[in-house]
């Protein structure tokens, strides 16, 4: 079996064990140009989906599975075949391989004689039932096994001769429409295990959607050019051919983590932080060299510059665009992807209105969050007075957005005022006047020019004004009023209703 | 006269039969009666008594409202349907349910609104007015110091608004200026006077936004050239002040900032620019040929530089100096101009000599308005070059002008018969001099205070020649007796205003025979200690439009002067009665006079805390009382409270009791001021 057929098997087998039947319809082809390798690749697929009726190929629930075979397999990989295969041997993979083939046979005729047993009306007791599945469970998880050890043993042997010659991968890669180098030996080496992790995190993210061997294939690339980044900045306005353009799948851009644990599959952002968890997993791990920096390639090999495109159908950065322009980085291009073909589901928790798909954009922002006051009437906010009365000189009808809370206006507490203005016209103003301030009696209605002057302060309102004992009211000289009683009685009548009986010995006239 | 008659006929009509027959006038005839009646609102309150539909049509007729108060507003509003201006500025008190009444009643015809003294209204109250009165052309908010941007963003919504005041809105920042320059795009007017909220990015949204502006006043805001550029691109300023705008320098009146000549400016006040020297004006002026009046008060000093930038303003008319540096070579430069001013004013400025100010005097006869006040060095020789050259003059104050002896005087009579405003104030003037003045006829404000070589025989031609005096200003010319004031108010019968204040020898005479003029309106007595409450009788009787009233130190006044004050002058809105004689009876008294605005009592012995809590109570106008401190401590903190409520403001004063000086002695402290 040539190294191009055990990966697609790799490939199918993977699918088939983590797909939930139904919706097992490779759905990144169509992105791809077809070749002959896609082609191929429908077949298994095929078949399998013909098999997909049998419900329950898989027991329990597909996500937990996941994690079982994640636990069992990796224990295996690494203790019995990647350790011991640190010479690599054709051999020794030829015939695991052919291993599989003979396993993954058996298991179809399995399954095939489950379905034909399936067919028939009459049903049969569960117990079979069980034990089938238990015994097709039994038999995919051997083949995955058996596969991922195969396909780790490629790890050491690459890692420690540090060439570029994997044939597994490089033959695959040059099969594809998009043809590149795999510069870096070392990486590309690794790559094949980390992303049976990958995969799995990721399947199980995108509910089964299968994958192809170019989303295996973009993984290299995405971390291959991380390190790369510097180089791929220096190249502007390079002219249309003069670098090669890479694709990455969607799945592969939301993908959480680009880096992850051969051995336990957890998930990393970064590869010193790989590097720092592998410690972890043996001394092996804890030499300076494993521990290092992976060097850039400085072979002999003239490195191509590498642009990226985006990979949906009509965005700019897409190469089939007419006026294609090519991201820089894997970064830039996480950051296209989700900012322009994504959802926005972050939100600013400060303005609840803001929404970013990349969630650094979001903490930018909440940084700045509420710093923005200068508001105008459309909404748009600038952080800048000036930039504001740009904006607003340059369009039509565009206002400031006053403040909430300057809205009011006027003199502080103007709404205040107000209302206890209408309090205090409810309440009569009758004043207090008397000369002995105990004296409830003593109110006097003083009615000042009317009664609807308005009161804001509400001084005079009985509930203010019968606690207060106005202190200075006492000093009244009683002879002064009653002079001044008979001195100009006559002058205040008519002009205003101000009743001039002020002091306390008219409380009994008025009431 | 026209009243005359017509109360007379209706007497008639009315004797001889019950049925009127005013009623069956037509409505348009009694209009155009009553456009003659404009501008004489006594008249027109007879004419509405005349009968009912006398009344129904005079409030229909009646566009403009200065209601007193707006407790009645309700009613008011009712009762005259079709008015277009309203002034509130006499109402202590102007809430948002006032002017919600305003906009309700007035939603189309209300066209111009006065706010500019009035208090307690907000944005609400605003936002009422902008939504509903659809037709609101102009807006006073003058001194409405609480308001906020919400409130101007309010005033926005009045589309065509053509006149805005927001001077002293010391709250508004560009935010509100910036609403008020999108929504008020048919602004022709805007006065941004000690805004000092608003800066460069307001002020140039206005310039952008605001295409039709004829007048920008931007007195004493934080704003830099950066707005300059857009103000000049202004297709119809006319006015721009610039006063006190310490940002703007001659360094950033570069070229870049006037790309564009402005054709219309007409008029430039750029007072108080300290930083504006020579140079900065020489580019200003360069842009705006058109300017006919340039103030440039408090500024940079006048110098041959300075008027050298004049030259490019070949129609100017009026240029105001006022408390400029000026050296003669600059003066005389302004003599050389080939422009003939109109208007000149030279008030407090430095280093005024004869020879500058006669030759410039010379050049420009065509003067009509001359101010030389306090131009201390001058002599009798630029008195007689003036009076020679400036034979138009109309308008001359020369107060304090000391070294110019008594004889110049008789010039000015002699040559400038125009003369409609003369101030005169500490001069050596003598009744010669009066004498000779008063052949100019048509003197109409006459100022001789502090002219202590002028008598009763000099203010007697005075009375026989001006029969337009209506100003008399006699302040400390002590010797005035009740004779020269009996010949002013015998010939002077449109006195409106006379100041006979600490003029020791009038007694109540004095007030008897100026009862005569029944125009007169403010009344300043203050240190005439041997007038009574029987000539202050006569007043009120006689004089019903009186408004201001100072008896001050007027020891002889007491409560029963008050009583007949507030019986007949129901117009009185200001008095001032410290050192008086009359206690919180007297003031409780003037409480009948529903106008009454402000009073000043300091140093009354007979107030009664009491008694002037009472009388604060009871006048429900107020809106300036000016106190002794020490009262304040005495009166209850609530009925402080209250009262400032209604929208009255105490000044709370801690000045000594001051003993009277004799008037030669008061003299010579003032000149030991000076000095």
């Amino acid at each position: 079996m040539d190294p191009k057929g055990s990966l697609y098997d790799n490939n199918w087998a993977r699918t088939s064990s983590l797909t939930s039947p139904g919706n097992g319809l490779p759905t990144n082809l169509s992105s791809h140009p077809p070749s002959f390798y896609g082609a191929k690749i429908e077949a298994p697929f095929k078949q399998f989906n013909q098999i997909s009726p049998t419900q329950g190929l898989l027991p329990g629930e597909s996500n937990n599975d996941i994690k079982i075979l994640d636990q069992e397999n990796f224990p295996i990989s690494d203790s019995s075949q990647t350790t011991k295969l640190q010479d690599w041997d054709p051999s020794v993979m030829l015939n695991n391989l052919s291993f599989m083939e003979e396993k993954i046979h058996q298991l179809q005729d399995l399954v095939h004689l489950i379905v034909n047993k399936r067919c028939q009306p009459f049903g049969r007791p569960d117990e079979l039932v069980t034990q089938e599945q238990q015994l097709v469970t039994a038999d995919l998880t051997s083949i995955i096994v058996q596969l991922i050890s195969t396909a780790g043993s490629l790890l050491p042997s690459v890692r420690h001769t540090l060439t570029n010659t994997s044939p597994s991968v490089g033959q695959l890669s040059q099969l594809r429409g998009n043809t590149f180098p795999f510069g870096s030996g070392p990486s590309s080496g690794i790559r094949p295990q980390n992303n049976s992790g990958d995969k799995f995190f990721d399947q199980f993210a995108q509910n089964g959607v299968p994958k192809n061997c170019e989303v295996e294939q973009n993984c290299h690339i995405e971390e291959h050019e991380t390190k790369d980044e510097d180089d791929a900045e220096e190249g502007e306005n390079l002219p249309p051919g003069s670098y090669e353009i890479l694709q990455l799948e969607k799945e592969e851009i939301l993908a959480p983590h680009t880096h992850f644990c051969t051995i336990c599959g957890k998930g990393f952002k970064r590869d010193a932080n790989l590097r720092m968890h592998m410690r972890g997993h043996g001394d092996e791990y804890k030499t300076p060299a494993a521990l290092a920096k992976p060097h850039k390639e400085s072979g002999s090999e003239p490195k191509l510059i590498k642009r990226y495109s985006c990979p949906y159908a009509g965005c700019k950065r897409n190469k089939d665009h007419k006026k294609f322009q090519p991201l820089k980085t894997i970064l830039c291009v996480k950051n296209h992807y989700k900012r322009t073909h994504c959802d926005k589901s972050y939100i600013c928790s400060r303005c609840n209105t803001k929404r970013f798909s990349v969630l650094a954009d979001l903490k930018t922002h909440e940084k700045h969050c509420g710093k923005d006051k200068w508001l105008c009437s459309c909404g748009t906010t600038f952080s800048r007075k000036d930039k504001l009365f740009g904006h607003m000189a340059l369009f039509q009808g565009h206002t400031p957005a006053i403040p909430f809370d300057d809205t009011k206006g006027g003199p502080a507490g103007a709404l205040d005022l107000e209302i206890r203005e209408n309090n205090s016209k409810v309440g009569s103003m009758n004043f207090c006047f008397g000369s002995n301030p105990s004296s409830e009696n003593g109110v006097q209605n003083m009615d000042v020019k009317g009664n609807n002057i308005d009161d804001p302060t509400n001084y005079f309102s009985p509930m203010n004004f019968e606690g207060c004992n106005f202190g200075g009211f006492n000093e009244f000289s009683q002879p002064t009023f009653e002079d001044s009683e008979g001195s100009f009685s006559f002058l205040m009548s008519g002009s205003f209703n101000y009743a001039p009986k002020i002091a306390g010995e008219t409380n009994s006239d008025n009431l | 006269m026209l009243k005359k008659q017509k109360l007379f006929t209706t007497q008639q009509h009315k004797k001889k039969n019950n049925n009127n027959l005013f009623e069956t006038l037509s409505e348009e005839l009694i209009f155009t009666i009553l456009d003659f009646l404009e501008g004489d609102p006594p008249t027109k309150k007879s004419f509405s008594l005349v009968c009912k539909s006398f009344y129904f049509i005079e409030s229909k007729h009646r566009r403009t409202l200065t209601p007193l108060r707006t407790d009645h507003l309700p009613a008011v509003l009712n009762r005259y349907p079709s008015v277009t201006d309203l002034d509130l500025t006499l109402c202590p008190r102007v809430t948002d349910n006032s002017l919600a009444l305003v906009a309700g009643a007035y939603r189309d015809t209300l066209r111009r609104l006065d706010l500019s003294r009035s208090k307690f209204f907000s944005g609400n109250g605003l936002l009422s007015l902008g939504v509903n009165c659809s037709n609101l052309v102009e807006l006073d908010l003058s001194n409405a110091t609480g308001l906020r941007d919400g409130a101007v963003a309010a005033v926005a919504r009045a589309k065509n608004l053509e006149k805005l005041w927001l001077g002293r809105c010391k709250l508004v920042t560009d935010m509100g200026i910036g609403c008020v320059a999108v929504g008020c795009r048919k602004l022709r007017l805007i006065c941004l006077k000690w805004c000092v909220g608003v800066g460069d990015l307001g002020v140039e949204l206005v310039a952008i936004k605001c295409k039709e502006l004829r007048k920008l006043d931007l007195s004493y805001l934080p704003i830099t050239e950066k707005c300059l550029s857009s103000i000049f691109k202004l297709q119809h300023l006319e006015d721009l002040v610039l006063e006190g705008c310490y940002g703007i320098d001659d360094d950033s009146l570069n070229d870049d900032v006037f790309k564009q000549e402005s054709k219309t400016l007409k008029k430039l006040d750029i007072s108080g620019c300290q930083n504006i020297s020579h140079i900065g004006l020489s580019k200003l002026t360069s842009i705006s040929g058109s300017i006919e009046q340039l103030i440039l008060a408090d500024g940079s000093p006048v110098t041959l530089a300075l008027a050298d930038g004049l030259n490019k303003l070949s129609i100017l008319q009026s240029i105001i100096l006022d408390g400029c540096l000026v050296t003669s070579s600059g003066l005389m430069a302004i003599g050389n101009l080939r422009i003939s001013l109109k208007e000149l004013s030279l008030s407090k400025c430095m280093g005024v000599i004869d020879e500058a100010l006669s030759f410039l005097v010379s050049k420009h006869k065509d003067l009509r308005k001359l101010d030389i006040t306090c131009c201390r060095k001058i002599t009798d020789v630029s008195i007689a070059s003036i009076a020679n050259s400036c034979i138009n003059l109309t308008s001359l104050r020369m107060e304090s002008c000391t070294l110019v002896p008594r004889e110049a005087f008789g010039l000015i009579g002699q040559k400038c018969y125009y003369l409609e405003e003369l101030d005169l104030t500490d001069n050596e003037i003598d009744d010669e001099g009066l004498k000779s003045i008063s052949s100019c006829s048509s003197l109409s404000s006459l100022k001789v205070g502090i002219c202590l070589n002028i008598t009763d025989r000099g203010l007697a031609y005075v009375g026989m020649n001006c029969s337009k005096l209506k100003e008399l200003d006699l302040y400390r010319s002590t010797g005035i007796t009740d004779l020269g004031i009996a010949a002013v108010s015998g010939g002077c019968p449109d006195l409106e205003m006379i100041n006979t204040a600490y003029c020791t020898s009038i007694t109540d005479s004095s007030l008897f025979s100026l009862s005569k003029c029944s125009n007169l309106k403010i009344l300043e007595i203050r240190g005439c200690l041997h007038v009574t409450c029987i000539g202050l009788a006569a007043i009120a009787i006689n004089c019903k439009q009186l408004s201001r009233l100072d008896i001050k130190k007027c020891y002889n006044i007491d409560d029963s002067g008050m009583i007949p004050l507030a019986h007949f002058s129901q117009n009185l809105r200001q008095i001032n009665m410290s050192y008086s004689s009359v206690t919180d009876v007297g003031l409780l008294t003037l409480a009948g006079i529903s106008c009454l605005q402000s009073f000043t009592m300091l140093h009354l012995q007979g107030l009664v805390p009491g008694g002037l809590a009472a009388a604060l109570l009871a006048c429900g106008g107020l809106t300036k009382v000016k106190l002794h401190l020490s009262l304040r401590s005495q009166l209850p903190e609530p009925l402080i409270r209250h009262v400032e409520a209604r929208g009255c403001v105490f000044e709370w004063r801690d000045k000594v009791f001051q003993a009277e000086l004799d008037p030669k002695c008061w003299k010579m402290q003032l000149e030991d001021l000076m000095q």
